[in-house]
């Protein structure tokens, strides 16, 4: 006889914490054949809004730590992804073998991102030859709270969207694919058991309509990654929305997520400081 | 407000803290400062008034191994008329053997006598030599000494000694106005220059003073900038002015105007006359007629229109 | 009478030969604009100083096709030959500095000490920079073949007419682009002097277009559909603008907008310096600066003094003729601008800050505003808050670095701060939690081609300057 399995119930991941969507809501995400899978919650403005003040209140925390530290913390997230390996495999439901190979190139796609965090502000930095008895050094930094929407690919996609943002300090908050948006919140569990802070990624399920332009116009966001946001009439909506606080915008743009991602997608999401002092005594 | 600093010398400690407790000086911005100062363009009648200005301030000096009483004598008369209708220097400036020389020649015309004294240009004597070398030139009418400071001691530390000397030769003194050489050019900071000059304030001193001339850097605008700075400090903690001397290098008018428009923008009119600001100089005065005679005839002259001396 | 007045010392205008009327420079030529011409005044008399034509969308449009047209052969040319013709544009403006200070200084109403010494070195410098990575930008990090965006739309301010012009066309230029430039309407005579310099240069016809006017002729250049690439820089309000216009275009844009800088004094600041930089930072240029100090933090235990040496020094702060190569303090760009400044300062007296000036006597025509001061200033206050561009200080305290760090940051701005303290580590720690693009320790308002330069938050995006400053004119 066989047992009956314990089903999870899908939740939002905000802070930390795994609470149900405030407004109640649901839906349903089927598998490729239209059978039911699960229903995921179903975020409101509200819930990206929350989402938000936990993004916030982690940056100081975040970004402060050293990048050391952050890039331990990634790589011991590629280790409890490998070793849930068969886990995503099954939930990603594209054939074992597809499957596999796209748990196995996030796992190296996090491993890659995590070595940047103590390289990325030698590659990007300089330190400027000024005509005068200055010291002047310009380095990177991350620039805050960044909205992602990710792209339906949904683990090789987001984690190559969410790595390089939070790698250099950024927190985010995350609008998993519509269509798939199981694997986002299993990874979250993943995140939540490997010493990851509270609030450096969160990560929301739901309408991508109702979400998106809700973290575009918030105006304690301070980038915008619309690479998930495939309806080009939403894109603009959202990048004209993020020009209310000006918004650092990375623009939708069809992506090969097994090329060698470079490192212009963690440039996007920095600033650069450049500071000045006198030299002389 | 004004507050009593009695208490600043009473051990090397405290004077140590007091003086370490000053606000720092940045090199780059002090000589940024100096620096935009220095583009101010003065012209016509206020060059004319400047350029009079820094002839009435002028210790014109003489301080060399191979000065004579002929050579001092030369030297008084220019001062008392340094050319037509120009005015009277504000002092001469001789080693202390040449004082008697000088006093008599300048004797009654109200330029004054000064003497460097205390083992100039190095200090490096006892206390009793660099007090009697001082009595000397007192006794033999100088009207001003220029004292140096013990640099080692200061750069050693030993800022006691320093403070103790000065107020030595203060007393040794007695009416003589007491000029205190800061040598700035051996003091390596702008910090340190600070600190000397208030160090030297504390101690009694009338004036403060750049340089011997001997050494080099000597006068520049931004040390004469910090020293102005610090009289200016010094007489609103204490109610007590003191007056400032840059000496050594300065050589053209447009080096003394640079210097009064320094005066006249960090102390302002307080300063401006020879009770409070002097410039140690030799050939400057030469440039000085030679300028103030291109302003009153509009032609250039030329070295040999003006004398020697 | 004071001991030692300065006689007048002005600067001669003979050096410069302003026309009665310009065009715009379009494909090499000086053509009419459909336009209606405007007035282009000296801020310091009211006097007219010539008429300017202004573009209208037909004239934009021509202006942007002409650099169409251009940019296929000058993105073409090898990287070592657009450098030389930048090196010839630096070396032009050097042989012009003189005329082109003075003609910024009539135009702009700054004082000529400041457009000699600080503006003018520096757009030349900032071509000698920029020529230079005209041919080496296979080293520059963004790949072994960058290629140049196209037509660049550029919209520059007033503050620093020719400057800015610099900052966007030296970096354009030498990464391939052409570039269609819109000078501010209340100073288009030195961009018109560069399309002159750019003839003298022999740089291809449509390179370099000029197009003058007001709001609507930049907004036309942004909104043009063969525009690669957008480059403002201006106020938040207009940039924000900007960005939804160019919002779904594909077009690649950079910022350059507001400030409300925080200049934070310590009690163990070397205090003369620190009065000098915060005179530096928000006087400087009338206070018509991006990235002024605006506001002043200065810890508690020191405010007192530091007050009263700042307010010793304002008093020696030389008011009037700009070309006066003594002046210190020049003209209020505008009657709009000087309009802006009074109603803040108002509103600053109003919400119950503490108003000072030193004694300060202005001159009957012309738009003034007196070096000002506003002590009891709480962060609520609109002048804590709003960028007012002019000679206007905040004075605000502090006790704690954690207190000082948080009130600099609180505010949708971060173009740029100044710390002041002797201890370095304290310097670094601020220096790191400051939230912006520029962190000036123990100086201000200093400026150099090869240093980025550029905000956090509302104060744009984007660098200027260095190798982040040829990003924004890359394909990358």
């Amino acid at each position: 006889m066989s047992r009956l399995a314990v089903r999870k119930t899908y939740k939002l991941f905000i802070g930390g914490a795994f609470p149900r969507s405030e407004s109640g809501r649901s839906f349903v995400v089927t598998d490729a054949k239209g059978g039911f899978v699960a229903n995921a919650a179903r975020a409101s403005r509200k819930d990206a809004r929350d989402a938000v003040v936990a993004a916030r209140k982690a940056f100081p925390g975040w970004s402060g730590a050293t990048a050391y530290n952050r890039g331990q913390i990634l790589y011991r997230v590629a280790e409890m992804l490998e070793g849930r390996r068969a886990q995503f495999a099954e939930e990603l439901g594209t054939g074992k073998k597809a499957a596999l190979e796209a748990v196995d190139a996030t796992v190296d796609r996090l491993v890659w991102y995590a070595g940047w965090s103590d390289k990325i502000t030698a590659v990007l930095g300089t330190a400027n030859p000024v005509a005068g008895p200055y010291f002047n050094l310009s380095s990177p930094e991350p620039t805050g709270v960044v909205a992602i929407a990710a792209p339906d690919d949904p683990l090789l996609g987001l984690v190559s969207v969410v790595a390089p943002a939070v790698v250099t300090g950024n927190t985010c908050v995350v609008i998993a694919s519509q269509r798939s948006p199981l694997a986002a919140i299993t990874l979250a569990e993943v995140l939540a058991t490997s010493d990851l802070p509270g609030g450096v990624v969160n990560v929301l399920t739901g309408h991508q309509r109702e979400l998106a332009p809700s973290l575009a116009g918030h105006m304690d966001v301070n980038a915008l990654d619309l690479t998930g946001v495939a309806d080009a009439e939403l894109a603009v909506e959202c990048e004209q929305a993020a020009a209310a606080n000006l918004k650092r915008v990375l623009r939708p743009a069809p992506e090969d997520w097994t090329a060698d991602p470079g490192t212009r997608r963690m440039a996007a999401l920095l600033e650069t400081k450049t500071v000045w002092h006198p030299l002389g005594v | 407000m004004t507050t009593s600093l009695a208490d600043v010398a009473s051990s090397g400690a405290t004077l140590r803290a007091f003086l370490h407790g000053l606000p720092g000086v940045d090199r780059v911005g002090a000589d940024q400062r100096a620096a935009m100062l220095s583009t101010r363009s003065i012209k016509t009648t206020a060059k004319a008034r400047a350029i009079d200005l820094a002839i009435s301030m002028v210790d014109l000096t003489t301080l060399e191994g191979a000065d004579t009483p002929g050579k001092v004598r030369a030297m008084c008369a220019k001062a008392l008329r340094p050319g037509e209708d120009a005015p009277q220097v504000a002092a001469v400036c001789v080693y202390p053997d040449l004082v008697a020389v000088a006093a008599e020649a300048v004797a009654g015309s109200g330029v004054k006598v000064a003497s460097v004294a205390t083992a100039f240009p190095s200090g490096r004597s006892s206390l009793e030599v660099k007090v009697a070398d001082t009595a000397l030139a007192v006794a033999a009418g100088a009207d001003e000494i220029d004292m140096v400071i013990d640099r080692g001691a200061f750069l050693s530390g030993d800022l006691m000694k320093v403070h103790d000397e000065i107020v030595a030769v203060k007393a040794a003194c007695g009416a003589a106005h007491l000029k205190v050489i800061l040598e700035t050019g051996e003091l390596a900071s702008y910090d340190n220059v600070r600190r000397a000059s208030w160090l030297a304030m504390l101690a009694g001193a009338d004036f403060i003073k750049t340089s011997t001339g001997k050494v080099s850097p000597a006068a520049t605008l931004p040390v004469t900038l910090i020293m102005l700075e610090a009289v200016r400090d010094f007489r609103e903690r204490t109610g007590r002015q003191v007056g400032v001397k840059p000496a050594g290098g300065i050589r053209t008018t447009k080096d003394a105007i640079k210097h009064l428009v320094l005066v006249n923008e960090t102390c302002g009119d307080d300063w401006l006359s020879p009770d409070w600001f002097r410039l140690g100089a030799s050939s400057l005065l030469n440039d000085l007629l030679m300028q103030r005679q291109k302003l009153a005839t509009g032609r250039y002259a030329g070295p040999d229109y003006f004398t020697l001396d | 009478m004071a001991v030692f007045e300065y006689a007048p010392a002005p600067e001669s205008r003979d050096v410069v030969d302003i026309r009665p009327s310009y065009g715009l420079f379009v494909d090499g030529e000086f053509v009419d604009g459909a336009g209606p011409s405007f007035k282009t005044v000296n801020p310091a008399t009211e006097e007219t100083l010539a008429e300017v034509a202004c573009a209208a969308e037909a004239d934009v449009d021509r202006a942007v096709r002409a650099a169409g047209k251009a940019f296929g052969p000058w993105s073409a040319l090898p990287g070592a030959e657009r450098a030389k013709y930048l090196f010839r544009i630096a070396r032009l403006i050097q042989e012009r500095s003189r005329e082109l200070a003075v003609l910024e200084t009539l135009d702009n109403g700054k004082p000529i000490r400041e457009s000699r010494d600080v503006d003018l070195p520096l757009v030349a410098a900032h071509f000698f920079y920029y020529a230079g990575w005209a041919d080496k930008l296979a080293h520059a990090g963004f790949g072994p073949d960058p290629r140049p965006v196209g037509v660049a739309a550029q919209v520059i301010p007033w503050n620093f007419p020719l400057l800015m012009l610099a900052w966007k066309i030296a970096p354009a230029l030498a990464c391939g682009n052409t570039v269609v430039l819109k000078p501010a309407e209340t100073t288009p005579l030195t961009a018109l002097a560069f399309a002159d310099i750019c003839v003298q240069a022999g740089l291809p016809a449509g390179v370099v277009n000029i197009v003058t006017g007001a709001g609507a002729t930049g907004a036309a250049l942004v909104a043009h559909p063969e525009v690669g690439k957008v480059a403002f820089t201006g106020s938040t309000e207009v940039g924000r603008q900007i960005a939804r216009t160019v919002a779904g275009t594909g077009k690649k844009l950079t910022l350059e907008l507001g400030g409300k800088a925080a200049n934070i004094v310590f009690d163990d600041a070397a205090l003369d310096q620190a009065v000098e930089g915060i005179v530096n930072g928000i006087f400087f240029n009338q206070g018509h600066v991006c990235c002024a100090g605006s506001r002043l933090l200065v810890q508690e235990s020191v405010e007192e003094e530091l007050l009263a040496a700042l307010k010793r020094r304002l008093g020696t702060l030389r008011l009037g003729d700009p070309l006066d190569k003594n002046t210190d303090i020049g003209a209020i760009n505008s009657a709009e601008q000087l309009a802006r400044i009074r109603s803040l300062t108002e509103a600053g007296e109003q919400e119950g800050a503490e108003r000072w000036s030193p004694a300060c006597e202005l001159p009957a025509n012309g738009y003034w505003f007196p070096p000002t001061l506003f002590t009891r200033v709480a962060q609520s206050h609109r002048i804590a808050r709003e960028e007012i561009f002019g000679p206007v200080l905040s004075v605000l305290t502090f006790r704690t670095e954690a207190e000082a760090v948080e009130k600099a940051n609180n505010t949708p701005y971060g173009l740029s701060a100044g710390i002041w303290t002797e201890k370095g580590s304290r310097i670094l720690m601020m220096a790191d939690r400051l939230r912006a693009g520029v962190v000036w320790a123990n100086t201000f308002n200093r400026f150099d081609p090869a240093s980025p330069f550029g905000g956090y938050k509302e104060s744009g995006y984007g660098r200027e300057g260095g190798i982040a400053g040829l990003e924004a004119y890359l394909d990358v």
